[in-house]
């Protein structure tokens, strides 16, 4: 998901630990201050920071069709979408501070490749339909994910996805209003709309991960209550979901094995190719390397930005103080 | 790169947030945010807190000013209250003929 294959630490035990899995059983909240194991704690800074830093990298591709939205409508529509999802990173960066990292720390380890984010961001957006598909599918997969991670053990996490999901569902809903226009427009439009389906189908189902029957760390991290559903189950709950809409669009998902299964009631499909999947992960996807040169240039060219409004705040604190002495 | 490792550290100062929703109600903690001062942690917050109509008033506190109680007291910090159940008015049984009280 936007936290792919998460390594669960492995932790300490004794009573405390006891007490601790007896919190999280009976659905309570875990707190900064709390005690807890200390593989909980790295896990969660792991697993949330990763997912902060997809939210911020996930803007990448987006912003790439702002200046060349369609409309002023739809150009503002994106600003605004495109606003969020910093918005997210903000919130989850704050709720992985309260576990003792700096803000600072984790930005540097996600611009020198020690931290991940989503292999999703990884592809380009050649088309404005791709903006359409990344809204339907992309947000739409991350919803999957975020709406059960609502009821997370950790407090500060659970709350900053309370808020995300609250603006998610416009996300995909602007995305989808996209498709539906290009698929009901004209020829060319409708191809578009297909190309984008064909291009960003498998990667939105590696979004989820590869199938997590038998990790160790899934295990762990659903004992502690931070991962809720197991990766194939999100998946199927996607397709599930996702092929009746594309029918509607009369857009045809590229997949020769889907079928429904009139027995199950679910949708049979085919994996993606998980190859294609490690190697985005490891670095070698058609965008990892300008996603994490533009991070980079952003961060260098505002560190004046932010030095400078430092020295300004701590001049006016001086003046401030000194006048009151003055006073005195 | 290299003389950023160098420099002091300038990361700015992490704010605690509190909103008031609507007229008439309480301020609300709603998050946290770095900014370098008050005054820009104000309209950080205005940017990140209330793109959706979600408030009408914002306070913000420098997170290291605020002391918290700790975790480990909850028991004997709260207890008294638990045992004292005549602060409640359910404590007190009053005929139904003395009317609304
Ligand atoms: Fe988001
Ligand atoms: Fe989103």
């Amino acid at each position: 998901m936007y936290a792919q294959m998460v390594k669960s630490e492995n932790t300490d035990n004794g009573p405390e630990l006891d007490a601790f899995q007896v919190r999280i059983d009976a659905g309570e909240k875990i707190e900064p201050k709390d005690w807890m194991p200390a593989g909980y704690r790295k896990t969660l800074i792991r697993q949330i920071s990763q997912h902060a830093h997809s939210e911020i990298v996930g803007q990448l591709p987006e912003g790439n069709w702002i200046t060349r939205a369609p409309t002023l409508e739809r150009k503002a529509i994106l600003l605004a979408k495109v606003q969020d999802e910093a918005g997210h990173g903000l919130y989850l960066y704050c709720a992985a501070e309260t576990l003792g990292v700096s803000r600072d720390e984790l930005t540097e380890m996600l611009l020198d490749g020690r931290m991940k984010y989503s292999s999703i961001f990884n592809y380009p957006t050649l088309t404005w339909a791709d903006i359409g598909a990344i809204g339907w599918l992309v947000d739409g997969a991350a919803i999957m994910n975020q709406v059960p991670l609502q009821r997370t053990s950790y407090g500060p996490y659970a709350r900053a996805m309370v808020r995300i999901c609250k603006e998610e569902s416009f996300h995909q809903r602007q995305g989808y209003d996209i498709m539906m226009k290009m698929a009901q427009g004209s020829d060319a439009q409708k191809r578009m709309a297909q190309d984008a389906l064909n291009r960003y189908w498998y990667p939105s189902l590696m979004m989820f991960g590869p199938s997590d029957k038998e990790s160790v760390h899934s295990a762990q991290s659903m004992k502690w209550r931070i991962k809720i559903n197991s990766n194939d189950e999100l998946r199927q709950k996607f397709v599930d979901q996702t092929v009746p809409q594309a029918e509607y669009l009369g857009l045809t998902v590229p997949d020769d094995n889907l079928r429904l299964n009139p027995e199950t009631g679910h949708y049979e499909f085919s994996e993606p190719d998980w190859s294609e999947f490690f190697e985005v992960l490891n670095g070698n996807g058609p965008c990892n390397k300008e996603r994490l040169e533009a991070r980079n240039k952003a961060w260098d060219d505002g560190q004046w930005v932010r030095d400078g409004m430092m020295a300004h705040a701590r001049k006016k604190a001086a003046r401030a103080a000194a006048s009151q002495v003055a006073a005195e | 790169m290299s003389d950023q490792n160098t420099s002091p550290r300038t990361e700015w100062p992490l704010w605690e947030i509190f909103i008031r929703g609507q007229h008439g109600m309480s301020h609300r903690h709603v998050g946290s945010l770095h900014a370098p001062d008050a005054e820009m942690a104000i309209k950080n917050a205005r940017d990140v807190y209330t793109r959706r109509n979600e408030g009408v008033s914002i306070w913000v506190v420098e997170a290291e000013k605020i002391t918290a109680s700790s975790p480990s007291d909850k028991g004997p910090m709260y207890e008294p209250s638990q045992s004292k159940v005549y602060r409640h008015p359910t404590f007190f049984d009053i005929p139904d003929d003395v009317g609304a009280m």
